[in-house]
Formats: C-alpha cells, structure tokens, sequence
C-alpha cells in the first residue's frame, strides 16, 4: 500500500478513535481510579475478593451460570448451524430468518415473555398439570435454571452465526473423500468434519462465555433476586448501597476476567485466524 | 503392499449392467453396459456434461443410480454405501484432509480401519515412496504444490490396496509438462499395483496414451468402445473421429464398387476409398473420415491414388510439426499435418501444393 494512501485511512477512523478514547477509555481509567481510592487510597477493595463469602459466592454463581450457559448454547447453536449447512437454500434462509428473528426482540420482552412462560401459573406448569404429568408445580423460574434458559435463548444466534459462517467454508467433498476411504458416516463427521468446524467453535465460546459473563437483564428478571452475579450485584452497589468503591472493583475485575479468560485460549489457538483477521 | 504384486493380477472385475441416472428431466447417464477386466486401466472419456464424473461417483456410492446395477466380481454392490466398498478414489481437485499432514492424510483409510499409526507407519513410507514424496511427509496439503498434492492423493487412495481405483480428472489441474510426467508415472503405477483402475478424463491425449481400453461417452450413452488404436484408426461415427483428434469430413455420392473398394464423388472430384460402402445413405451419400497426418503434401502432382491440389491459406509452426490449413477446389478447407523436419513443401501462405492419399488412409463414419 502507498504510505500516502495509509495516511487518508488513518485520517478517516480518527473521528471513531478519538470518540472511543473520550468516551470509552477516559471513563474506564476513572473506572478503574475510583477502585483504588474510594473510600481510602489502597488496595482495600480487591481484599474484598479474598475475605468476603457473599463475593466469593456471587463470583462462584457467575462463573457456573457462564460456564454451563457456554456449554449448552455452543452446542445447540452447533447443531443448528449444522442444520442450516445441511438443507437446502430455502429451508436455510428460513431457519436463518427465525435465529435473527430473537435478535430483533428487545431483551426485556423476552426476559419477561421466559417469566411467564416459566412461573408457578405459567403456561408450562399448568399445561403440565393439565395433562397430569405432575402434581406440584415445577420451580422453573427464580432459580438457576431459569436464568440459564433465558440466557441460552439469548446467546444463541451469537454461537450459531459464527459456527455456521465457518461450515459454509467447509467443503462437502472432504467428507466424501473420508466416506470413499471408508469412514463411516460417524466417523468422517467426528475425524473431519469436527476438526475443520473448530476454529467456528472457538469463536463462538468465546463470544458467548465473554458476552455472558457481563450479562445483566436477563439474569436480574429471571433470577428474581435469588440468583445474584457480578453485573446485578455491581449495580446494587453503585446506586443501592452506594459503595462506588466496591463497586468500581468487581467492575475492574469483571474487565480482567474477560482479559484473562481470552488470554488463556490463546495459549491454545490462533485468536487473530478464529476471528478472521488473519 | 504393491511392491512384488508384480504382475499378480490381483484386480476386481466390475460390471456395469444398464445403468442410468436421472436429474429432473435430464438423463445424465443412459443405459450404460460396461465390463472393466481384472486389472486393466479403463478411460471414460467424452465432453464436459456427457456424463463421466455421474458415472464414476455411481460406481463410488456417492450418486445413487436411477436404475441398473453395478457388479463387483458378481457381487452386486449397487446399494452399498461407499464406506464398504474399499475403493480408491481421487477426486477432482484432490480433496485432501486440510488438517492433517501429508503422513495423516495417507493413514487415514488405515486408519478407519482400526490399523495404528505404528502398525501402519511401513505401509504410509512405502506408499509415499511409490509416489515419490518421502521427504514430504510432515508437511501439510496447503504447503505443497498442486503436482505433489496430486502425489498424496494418489498415495492415500493406494495405501489400503483397494480393489478398485477411480481417479475423476486427476492430471487436469496441473500444468502440461507436469501432466506428462505423472501419466508415465501413473501408468507405471498401474503395473505395478496390478489393480484395476478406472479412469475419467476430457483429454483425449491423455485417454488414449495411458488405456487399456477407452470408453467414449456422448450425452449419457455409450458412443464407441475399444482399445486406442482401433478407436483412432477406426472411429465408428463422425463424433468419435472428431473427438479423438482431428479429422477431415469428405461427403460424396458413392459411385462404382469393385475389388473391396468404391469410388465416390465430392465436390466433382472422384475418389477411392477401401472398404465396403457401408452406412450409405438412401441418396448414396457416404461419409469419410481422413486424418490430417495421413495426407502427403508434395509439390509437384503426387502418384497417390488420390490427389487434389489448393493453396495454404494459414499454417503453424509446432517445432516438430507443421499445421497447415489449405484451400482445395473440390473438397473445401482441409488440414493436414506433417513431421516439420521432412517437411517437403515451402511452408508460405497462398503456395500451391498437392494433397494425395490412399485409400485405406481414410474410413467411412456413421454421420451422428
Ligand atoms: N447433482 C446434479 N443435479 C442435476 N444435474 C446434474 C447433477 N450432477 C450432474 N448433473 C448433470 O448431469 C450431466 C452429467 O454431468 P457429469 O458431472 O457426469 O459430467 P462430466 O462428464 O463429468 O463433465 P465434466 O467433464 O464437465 O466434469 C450434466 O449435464 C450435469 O449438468
Ligand atoms: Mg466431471
């Protein structure tokens, strides 16, 4: 590329570069400021991470939420995404036409379409009673589970749409190659097609890993107030118990966290090829 | 392993029994009979869309046939799926394993097949010997060139000793020297292995200088089959001369027959050609086929039984041989070929020279 030309790219994304260092960066640096100086100058915030059960028990619910959130949404939006690599070109801009469908739903409704849905009088346990399947209603929301379901409904799209945009890459005839040389079905999915679709996979856990870890309506209204994690409790803090201070820390340590968990994949795999800048 | 197979035929026969394939209205394959003899190299050969690849991916158990059968040794194997089969294939374009090395890539088949890599390491060194691409092995398919991909794909689709190997245009890719080079090779290969080997190009070079027997395809049919010298030297139908190298097309009326030979009149000029007048037309019409080598240029009028005389109109130099493109008054535009070092005309656009041939130079062709 001529350097000249470079200079008029550079000068085109300055407008977003200064936008983002006004009002992103400058904000973070307080952010970050304010957690090691309110109330008293020091590192008497973090300590908190150490000594106080309630924190460590929020970190604990938010990790195991993530995790398990991950963990289904990645391999439900997978077998969507196979799917949608397997039908044909009809059925394929359908089945993509319902995936973005969630996306265009405000997170509040669905949050709140999940509660009624999952309540004590909601349409699942009374259509369950209903049928005599079981005689209690079921505790479906206010609980864990609740909040994962409504945060795997949510994260969905976001696994399927970079599995799938993987697999479209992927080229049929390497399976049959693998089927000629005599690999069952099975086999030629588990040997070639599994591998060739990793680099979709990984993206995908983290996007939905990272983007969970942060989440805050979903769990906030689905979890009632009984599952409480790090986004939820930081906002208590901020503008309930108005202790900006601890507030500011678990926000920090929720950044690092995403740091450090990107970090540790790539110690594993090549970030700059799974997000296709390379 | 190959090496000390020599000359075992240890090969598969594989029937072919009414075959056909149908996509919506199309019959891309058309009632295919076919016997390929143990151990032998057999082509498929036609133009693009006449029907070669469906017919090689039926046999695969990739496509499944619209109707007919197809016979392994009198096993028949038209349901299997292609995991039980035990075939070689090379695909168009190689469809070698992206993620795996070179080395991976060809103990896949063992592989499946529950051997180890241990177990299996003879067998991929001896395989990636055959081919020449020992020193390779650890590499990955995205770091070689096209020729070696080419190698490995053929390395891996061997090293299980198929019955049967199916190679889909596996030269087409590569350029001409390369491509020349890995005929002799594959065709050495082929002895070697001793299995059967069947084949599908669209060049017909290719088809006819590494075949035991060609099969020549038009629109999902059969249109002539045989080994290559009868094929070239006798073409049952225009089609065939005109795709099996080039041909001159004479149309004349049949005239006097006698001896095991006719004459025949095209454009006013009469001529003889050897044979019967076999598929002659109601109005006498006959058609001939006359290759563009097997017609002498002189200067001067020839002594061949059959002479006409024109003007070069265009001509190309290919360092072994001239191409010349020549006007005549009787028979139109005719091309014809001669070894460029006994060249015996001046090779100048607008030179008048004489064409003469004999008689049992050319061959009567169905008009199809
Ligand atoms: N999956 C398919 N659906 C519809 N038509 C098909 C399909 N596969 C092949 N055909 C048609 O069948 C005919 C034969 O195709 P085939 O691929 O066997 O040709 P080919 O002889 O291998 O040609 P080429 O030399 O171009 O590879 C073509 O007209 C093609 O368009
Ligand atoms: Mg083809």
């Amino acid at each position: 590329m001529h350097a000249s030309l470079r200079r008029v790219y550079w000068w085109l994304i300055a407008p977003a570069v200064l936008l983002m260092l006004v009002f992103y960066i400058y904000p973070l640096i307080q952010v970050l400021w304010i957690s090691v100086t309110d109330p008293v100058p020091g590192l008497g915030n973090y300590s908190e991470l150490i000594d106080r059960a309630l924190i460590h028990r929020i970190w604990m619910t938010t990790i195991r939420v993530c995790v398990i959130t991950t963990a289904i949404t990645v391999v439900a939006g997978y077998i969507v995404a196979y799917t949608m690599a397997q039908v044909g070109e009809r059925q394929r801009t359908w089945m993509m036409f319902c995936v973005l469908l969630t996306f265009w739903l405000s997170v509040l409704i669905r949050a709140f379409a999940w509660v009624m849905l999952l309540r004590t009088q909601g349409l699942i346990n009374t259509g369950l009673q209903e049928l005599g399947l079981i005689d209690q209603p079921l505790r479906l929301v206010r609980n864990e589970f609740g909040v994962i379901v409504g945060m795997v409904h949510f994260m969905l799209p976001l696994a399927v749409l970079p599995i799938y945009s993987n697999m479209t890459g992927i080229q049929e005839r390497l399976v049959s190659a693998a089927r000629g040389l005599g690999a069952s079905p099975w086999v030629a999915f588990k040997d070639v097609y599994l591998p060739l679709s990793k680099p979709g996979l990984i993206s995908a856990t983290i996007l939905v890993f990272v983007f969970s870890l942060g989440f805050f309506i979903t769990p906030a209204l689905l979890g009632g107030g009984k599952v409480v994690m790090i986004s939820e409790y930081i906002q208590v803090s901020f503008e309930e118990t108005l202790r900006w201070g601890q507030a500011t820390m678990l926000a920090s340590t929720l950044l690092f966290s995403v740091f450090l968990s990107l970090a540790l994949v790539a110690r594993f795999v090549d970030l700059k090829k799974v997000f296709g800048a390379r | 392993m190959p090496e000390g197979s020599t000359g075992a035929r240890s090969g598969h026969a594989l029937s072919l029994r009414n075959l056909s394939k149908v996509y919506g209205s199309l019959a891309a394959v058309d009632g295919v009979d076919l016997d390929v003899p143990r151990g032998s190299f057999l082509t498929l050969l036609g133009p693009s869309g006449s029907g070669k690849t469906t017919i090689l991916m039926s046999i695969a158990g990739f496509v499944e046939p619209s109707g007919g059968s197809i016979l392994l040794d009198d096993t028949d194997i038209t349901r299997f799926p292609p995991d039980k089969r035990n075939f070689g294939m090379v695909f168009q374009g190689y469809a070698l394993f992206p993620h795996m090395t070179v080395a991976d890539n060809i103990w896949f088949p063992l592989k499946v097949r529950g051997v180890s890599k241990a177990d299996a390491s003879a067998k991929i060194k001896n395989a990636l010997e055959l081919v020449q691409m020992g020193h390779l092995a650890e590499r990955y398919p995205s770091q070689l060139s096209g020729g070696q991909q080419q190698r490995v794909a053929l390395a891996r689709a061997i090293v299980f000793e198929p019955d049967l190997l199916l190679l889909d245009e596996p030269l087409s890719a590569l350029d001409k020297k390369l491509r020349a080079d890995l005929q002799w090779e594959l065709k050495s290969l082929h002895q070697r292995l001793g299995t059967t080997f069947i084949y599908v190009t669209h060049d017909q070079e290719e088809a006819l200088s590494m075949s035991d027997t060609i099969i020549i395809l038009r629109d999902g049919k059969i249109e002539q089959q045989g080994v290559p010298g009868e094929l070239y030297e006798k073409p049952a139908t225009r089609f065939v001369a005109d795709f099996l190298g080039k041909s001159n097309f004479l149309e004349g009326t049949v005239g006097e027959v006698k001896d095991g030979a006719f004459t025949y009149v095209c454009g006013g000029q009469p001529l003889v050609q050897a044979g019967a007048a076999k598929h002659t037309k109601m109005s006498g019409q006959v058609l001939i086929a006359l290759r563009p080598e097997k017609i002498a240029l002189t200067t001067e009028r020839p002594a061949a039984t059959n002479a006409v005389s024109g003007q070069i109109t265009a001509f190309n130099y290919y360092g072994s041989a001239y191409h010349f493109q020549v006007k005549t008054e009787a028979l139109g535009d005719l091309i014809a070929t001669t070894p460029a070092w006994t060249c015996a005309i001046e090779p100048s656009i607008g030179n008048t020279i004489w064409l003469g041939w004999e008689p049992d130079a050319s061959v009567v062709v169905r008009d199809r």
